[in-house]
């Protein structure tokens, strides 16, 4: 029992940054009901424009971070300008295919540009780890967790009482009525993908960090989508919760049952959620008024 | 007095097929509070999307004609711009967003207004409505039907609009509301100078509130003419109003609509 707390608080560390990448899903199908399968890799191409600042222009890492949250802007704007726009209107499924599309060319493109090799991202946090009453936190996944948190409380903040952020949930909420307000739609989808893929360059660092950067990182990013769904496709509040209780289950059932089931039991835990409650924790089909 | 909004022979089609408006004519003059009447599918909704731009959306076209707001086409202006420019559409069935509290609703119609400052633009929305301010935290979709259609004539006031389409606002509501609501749209008119086109269904309560009245049917203006006017003609009177002649009630079988009907398009 003495472990418990010491895995649990490695697990939800964890959690943390599934919630972070979590969030960039469930913030592009909130507003343009695309379930973006090229959410992973576009984590990857974050983690590897940092890598490329800070390792190999070895430029100082806080540049190097504004660098690369400057170029992940540009990159989610553009996608969603060059790829996802154009299909506006068109069934649900194209779209979802063309996001599959672009995952592979996104596979396939950091392969080309930086080699299919693993690297060690360059160290950002400290490098203790952190103890708390005697239970060690490898530094990474501590400082990680951190980076996540604070970013999603700012996005939820900039959600709740911003005016773009007030236009992004009204535009999430009705397209037509949103637009009969002013609010420029098509200018909000960019905007969503260019938060989202803010989070996922985030997230990208903190993954490299904790374990190594390859162009096949973006795997987590599908395992992430299962939390997504667990905490319901459209609830953030539901994504940040779930990814914590993946995380834990993940720790714990590594540390208890065995690693090979690390990656199995979360998943069995979701099918049994699900049956239970098919919209996810906190996926409201809709607001029904009686 | 001047015109601010001017449908000028207008004929729109729906997926390239189905013609909804086969040459309708309207005009708002400024300051005056213009309605249309006509039964469902006879083209109502359909004029207010034409006019505010949303029928792309629909995959709606005006094939021939043209709307003309303060003298401009409005052609090819998407609707966010038309909305910052003065012409807010207030969608049938309110449109709230459910999720979004009271005031965020509010804060998201700002974008149609370009110099906003927020307090004061609350304020006013409050004043007209109080009911809103109380429940100004509370989710939008648990907001009464009347008060959700309060939010939505709210949210277009925060535009500060210089017209104002209004999708039959009386729909589905208590008549305790309408009439509240219906006293907010005369002072909205009286006192903001917004000059108003209203869809209603109700046509004794539209009455009360226009000046100039027009009768579609069959995606064309059958009648129109001052509400005084309108309100002396014998088949308004029967159709619309519910009057009958010589107070008499009438039995079904005496009534061939259509061929009443017919002569109005002659």
């Amino acid at each position: 029992m003495e472990f418990l707390l010491e895995v649990s608080l490695v697990g939800l560390a964890i959690g943390g940054v599934y919630a972070l990448i979590a969030v960039g899903y469930s913030l592009v199908y909130r507003t343009t009901r695309v379930v973006n399968f090229a959410h992973g890799n576009m984590m990857m191409f974050g983690a590897y424009f940092f890598f490329t600042f800070a390792a190999l222009l070895e430029l100082h890492w806080s540049i190097s971070i504004i660098l690369t949250l400057l170029c992940a802007a540009f990159f989610g704007a553009g996608i969603e300008r060059l790829l996802i726009r154009p299909m506006l209107g068109r069934p649900a499924i194209s779209i979802v295919m063309v996001t599959v599309g672009l995952a592979s060319i996104l596979h396939g493109g950091a392969q080309m540009i930086w080699s299919a090799e693993d690297f060690f991202m360059p160290q950002i946090f400290p490098d203790a780890p952190l103890v708390f009453d005697g239970m060690y936190i490898p530094s990474n996944t501590a400082y990680g967790f951190l980076v996540a948190v604070s970013a999603i409380i700012i996005l939820v903040l900039v959600f709740r009482f911003t005016r773009s952020g007030i236009a992004m949930r009204a535009t999430a909420g009705d397209q037509i009525a949103a637009s009969t307000m002013g609010i420029n739609v098509p200018s909000m989808f960019s905007l969503t993908w260019i938060y989202a893929s803010l989070t996922s360059a985030l997230a990208g660092i903190v993954v490299g960090s904790i374990t190594t950067l390859n162009p096949s990182m973006g795997i987590i990013g599908l395992s992430v989508l299962a939390v997504v769904i667990l905490g319901g496709l459209d609830s953030i509040f539901g994504a940040i919760l779930a990814g914590l209780i993946v995380g834990w289950i993940e720790a714990v059932t590594g540390f208890y049952i065995g690693a090979a089931f690390k990656d199995v039991v979360p998943f069995i835990v979701l099918l049994g959620i699900l049956i239970l409650r098919p919209y996810g924790l906190f996926g409201t089909p809709e607001i029904e008024r009686l | 007095m001047s015109t601010v909004l001017e449908v000028n022979n207008i004929q729109v089609v729906y997926q390239h097929t189905v013609q909804a408006l086969r040459g309708l004519s309207l005009s708002i003059p400024k300051g005056s509070i213009v309605t249309m009447l006509g039964a469902n599918g006879s083209g109502k909704t359909t004029t207010l999307k034409a006019i505010s731009g949303l029928l792309h959306l629909e995959n709606g076209d005006i094939t021939s004609g043209n709307i003309q707001f303060f003298g401009k086409d409005t052609r090819g202006t998407p609707p966010h711009k038309l909305v910052r420019k003065g012409l807010f559409h207030v969608m049938e069935g309110r449109r709230v967003f459910e999720e979004l509290s009271v005031e965020s609703n509010l804060i998201a119609a700002t974008y149609a207004d370009k110099e906003y400052k927020k307090n004061e633009r609350l304020e006013e929305v409050y004043s007209y409505f109080p009911r809103l301010e109380e429940r100004r935290r509370q989710s939008a979709g648990y907001l009464s039907g009347g008060e959700q259609q309060m939010l939505a004539i709210g949210r277009a006031l925060i535009a500060k609009p210089k017209v104002m389409l209004l999708d039959e606002p009386s729909l589905g509501l208590a008549p305790i509301l309408v009439n509240e609501i219906f006293e907010a749209i005369k002072r909205i008119n009286a006192e903001n100078g917004v000059s108003i086109l209203l869809v209603e269904q109700n046509a004794a309560l539209a009455f009360s509130v226009a000046n100039y009245g027009y009768i579609i049917e069959h995606g064309r203006v059958a009648l129109d003419g001052t509400i005084d006017k309108l309100s002396q003609n014998t088949d308004v009177q029967e159709f619309y109003l519910g009057i009958e002649k010589h107070g008499k009630s009438r039995s079904f079988k005496d009534v061939k609509h259509y061929r009443r009907r017919k002569r109005w398009l002659s």
